[in-house]
């Protein structure tokens, strides 16, 4: 299986398993995509987490306002019609979860990582952009007909650092 | 006896799930304290009489594998039963906090199952009403 696989294969397995287990519902999976130009302009909630060590990147989930609302609902049992505090705090632990249960998985490949803490952005027609790689790869899933997108991007460290300064794009070609 | 208990975690997501899920364990707790970090633990800790922290390790200023640390090196909270709850399931930071003297790990997602069976032996079950 090359890297490419195990990412796409650990973040299907990783969403569906923090839906079911802290959500209490589950998640289809759908297109795998990869994304090699400047991404469109976003609109909603968007949350990063960064992996860093011997290979570096960064995980990203993606939704409208009213599936955080949804994610936040059942997450933390209460109503929710508007993002706030609770709203963006529970996208993020969701962002946790998921990229820090592919984070776990790709240790068996690649060594030790470290995860950061999550970011999360709400607003509309906003831009993201990683400094260091320019290869993402996306899997699409649909929450009862809401789409919610999971990206992520991850290269060598030392590649990372010849792509930031104008090297070629080497993210996930390695076999593992 | 009814205990309390203090969960150490960044994400206020998390803390209130953990609070649903204390209640739910069927165990005796009587109170649950919260902190964000593992400074503010200490400080929770330094206020209020604990029985048992369950904390994440990933967290801003204080990690949960520091504050570890700093409970057991202290004559007065080494006892403290400190339960582990994160993301983290690499080996390297499962055995820094078993080593560091973690009675317990509990990786997320988690069910309340899960959490229940940690906590059997570290707190005495709720009386039948």
């Amino acid at each position: 299986m090359n890297l490419h696989s195990a990412i796409v294969q650990s973040i299907t397995e990783s969403a569906g398993n923090v839906f079911t287990t802290m959500l209490g519902s589950e998640i289809a999976s759908g297109e795998v995509s990869i994304e090699t130009t400047s991404p469109e302009p976003n609109d909603g909630v968007v949350s990063f987490i960064g992996i860093a060590g011997s290979w570096a990147g960064t995980g990203s989930i993606s939704c409208s306002p009213a599936l955080a609302c949804r994610v936040c609902a059942a997450m933390l049992m209460t109503e929710a019609t508007a993002v706030n505090e609770d709203v963006l705090d529970a996208v993020a632990e969701l962002t946790n979860m998921i990229i820090g249960s592919v984070k776990t998985d790709l240790e068996h490949h690649l060594g030790p990582l470290g995860l950061s803490i999550p970011t999360v952005v709400f607003g509309r027609n906003f831009k993201t952009r990683s400094a260091a790689t320019t290869e993402w790869i996306n899997v699409r899933f649909d929450w009862d007909g809401e789409p919610l997108l999971i990206k992520m991007c991850l290269a060598p460290s030392d590649k990372a650092h010849a792509i930031h300064h104008g090297g070629g794009n080497q993210t996930c070609a390695l076999e593992v | 006896m009814e205990s309390d208990v203090l969960v150490v975690d960044d994400s206020a997501a998390i803390r209130k799930i953990l609070q649903r899920v204390l209640r739910q364990t069927g165990m005796a707790i009587r109170s649950i304290h919260e902190a964000g970090d593992g400074e503010e633990a200490l400080s929770v800790l330094g206020q209020h009489s604990v029985h048992l922290v369950l904390s994440d390790i990933n967290m801003p200023k204080m990690d949960g594998l520091q504050l570890l640390a700093s409970l057991k090196a202290s004559a007065q909270w080494r006892n403290i039963p400190v339960v582990m709850i994160t993301t983290e399931g690499g080996e390297t930071k499962v055995a820094e906090a078993v080593k560091l003297g973690a009675a317990g790990y509990v990786r997320k997602p988690f069910t309340a199952d899960q959490i229940k069976e940690k906590l059997v032996g570290i707190l005495e079950p709720a009386l039948p009403l």
